[in-house]
C-alpha cells in the first residue's frame, strides 16, 4: 500500500446520555470497545466508543487512563454521555486490508471461469462499492464509494494519469515507496471533488 | 513535448530545439566525464532505463491501449504509438527471426540527431541515442517483458539507416496470469 486517502463526507456519529444500567452490550475488540448487541437510535453493532463525556477515548482507556468497560460498569459514574460511531482505520489496518485484497485479487483472477480474467474489478455491498483498476504495470488503484456514485471508471483512469504525472515524474520519488508528493495530494483531491459533483453526493475514499 | 488535449493545465509546448540541445549537452558532458565510449553508452542506457520505468505508466495512462497479446503487437505498439507520442516519428517494424522474438525498428528520421552530422573520430563507437534503448528496455520491463535493446545500425556511424534491435528474452506463456 503506497498511498491512501480518506475523502470522507462528515461521518455520522451519535452521542447520547445514558443512565445505569447500560442497555447496550459492549465488548473489547482489537484495541477498541465496540457495540456487540443492543442496536438502537443510530447506534449500530460494530460502532466503537469514541468519546465519554466529551473527552475522546484512547483505545480501550478513557482520556484520563481508566479502562472504559470498568468505568461504564460503575453506577457511580452515571449519568454518562457516550459518543458512538464507526472508527477510522489505522494505517496498519489499512496496510493489512490492502494486502488481503491483493491476495484476493490474485485468487479471483485464477478462479475465474473465463480465460484471461483481469481480476476483481468491483465489489458490491449494501453500503458501498469497491472499484479496483489494475494497470499493465501491476499497480492497483482502489476506490471505495457510495453505491449510487457514478463515473468511477473515469475517476480511476484520471487517478492513473495523476499518479503517472505527479508521482512518477517527480525525480525524488522512488518507485514502490509511499507517495509523499504535495502535488499528487492536491490534484487527487481536486479530481475527487470533480467526481463527487458529477455524481450523486456520497462518501468516497 | 506537449501534453495531450483535455488536461487541466494549459497546453504549453516546450521547444523541440531545446530538447535536442539538452540531449546533446548531456551526451557531450558524459563524453567529458568518461573516457571510454562503452562507459558513456552504459551511462546513457542506465539513464534511459530510469526514464523508461516511469514513462511506461504515462504512456499507458495517456494512450489507454489494451494489453498486447504477442511480441509483434508489442513491437508495433512501440513503433506506431509510443514513438509517435513522444518523438513524433514512426519507425517501421520488421521481424528479424523465425522464432518471432527479434524485431527491428528502422528510423528514417531521428529528431535527437538533428544537429549532429557524424561522430568525432575519437568517439567512433559511441551510441549517441543509447538513451532510447534504455527507455524501451525499462518500459518493457515494467510490463513484465524482459528484452535486450540495442542499436544494430547507426547513420552517425556511416550505416545506411538507423536501426534499433529489440530481442524479447522470455517465452510468452507466463503472460496469461497476474498482469
Amino acid at each position: 500500500l503506497i498511498y491512501q486517502l480518506d475523502h470522507y463526507a462528515p461521518r455520522a456519529d451519535t452521542e447520547k446520555t445514558f443512565s445505569f444500567p447500560l442497555d447496550l452490550v459492549l465488548r473489547p475488540h482489537d484495541e477498541r470497545v465496540v457495540v456487540a448487541f443492543g442496536q438502537r437510535d443510530g447506534i449500530r453493532v460494530g460502532h466503537a466508543v469514541l468519546a465519554i463525556n466529551g473527552a475522546e477515548v484512547n483505545g480501550r482507556f478513557t482520556a484520563d487512563g481508566k479502562d472504559v468497560l470498568e468505568f461504564l460498569g460503575n453506577p457511580a459514574n452515571y449519568p454518562v454521555s457516550i459518543r458512538f460511531g464507526r472508527h477510522r482505520l489505522s494505517s496498519n489496518e489499512k496496510l493489512m486490508l490492502a494486502s488481503m485484497f491483493h491476495s484476493l485479487f490474485a485468487i479471483g483472477s485464477q478462479l475465474s471461469p473465463e480465460v484471461g480474467s483481469s481480476g476483481i474489478e468491483m465489489l458490491e455491498t449494501d453500503t458501498f462499492k469497491l472499484h479496483c483498476f489494475q494497470t499493465l504495470t501491476g499497480i492497483k488503484f482502489m476506490v471505495l464509494a457510495d453505491p449510487r456514485q457514478t463515473g468511477i471508471d473515469a475517476l480511476l483512469r484520471k487517478i492513473y494519469e495523476i499518479y503517472s504525472d505527479f508521482a512518477l515524474k517527480n525525480p525524488f520519488y522512488s518507485l514502490e515507496m509511499p507517495i509523499r508528493c504535495e502535488l499528487f495530494d492536491q490534484n487527487l483531491k481536486l479530481a475527487l471533488e470533480v467526481a463527487e459533483k458529477a455524481g450523486p453526493f456520497g462518501p468516497g475514499s | 513535448m506537449s501534453r495531450s488535449p483535455g488536461r487541466k493545465q494549459e497546453n504549453h509546448k516546450i521547444s523541440r530545439e531545446l530538447f535536442v540541445l539538452t540531449y546533446g549537452a548531456l551526451v557531450a558532458q558524459l563524453c567529458k566525464d568518461y573516457e571510454k565510449d562503452e562507459d558513456v553508452n552504459d551511462c546513457l542506457d542506465r539513464m534511459g532505463y530510469s526514464i523508461g520505468v516511469r514513462l511506461i505508466d504515462d504512456f499507458l495512462a495517456r494512450s489507454a491501449v489494451k494489453k498486447c497479446r504477442s511480441y509483434s503487437e508489442t513491437a508495433d505498439m512501440i513503433a506506431q504509438v509510443a514513438f509517435k507520442m513522444y518523438l513524433g516519428v514512426t519507425p517501421s517494424v520488421s521481424c528479424n527471426s523465425a522464432t518471432g522474438n527479434e524485431f527491428s525498428l528502422i528510423l528514417d528520421k531521428n529528431p535527437l540527431v538533428d544537429f549532429v552530422e557524424e561522430l568525432p573520430a575519437e568517439r567512433a563507437s559511441l551510441c549517441y541515442c543509447n538513451l532510447l534503448c534504455g527507455v524501451i528496455r525499462g518500459a518493457l520491463e515494467m510490463v513484465h517483458l524482459a528484452a535486450e535493446v540495442s542499436f544494430l545500425q547507426d547513420r552517425l556511424k556511416g550505416d545506411a539507416v538507423t536501426e534499433i534491435g529489440i530481442t524479447f528474452l522470455r517465452k510468452p506463456e507466463d503472460k496469461k496470469h497476474r498482469r
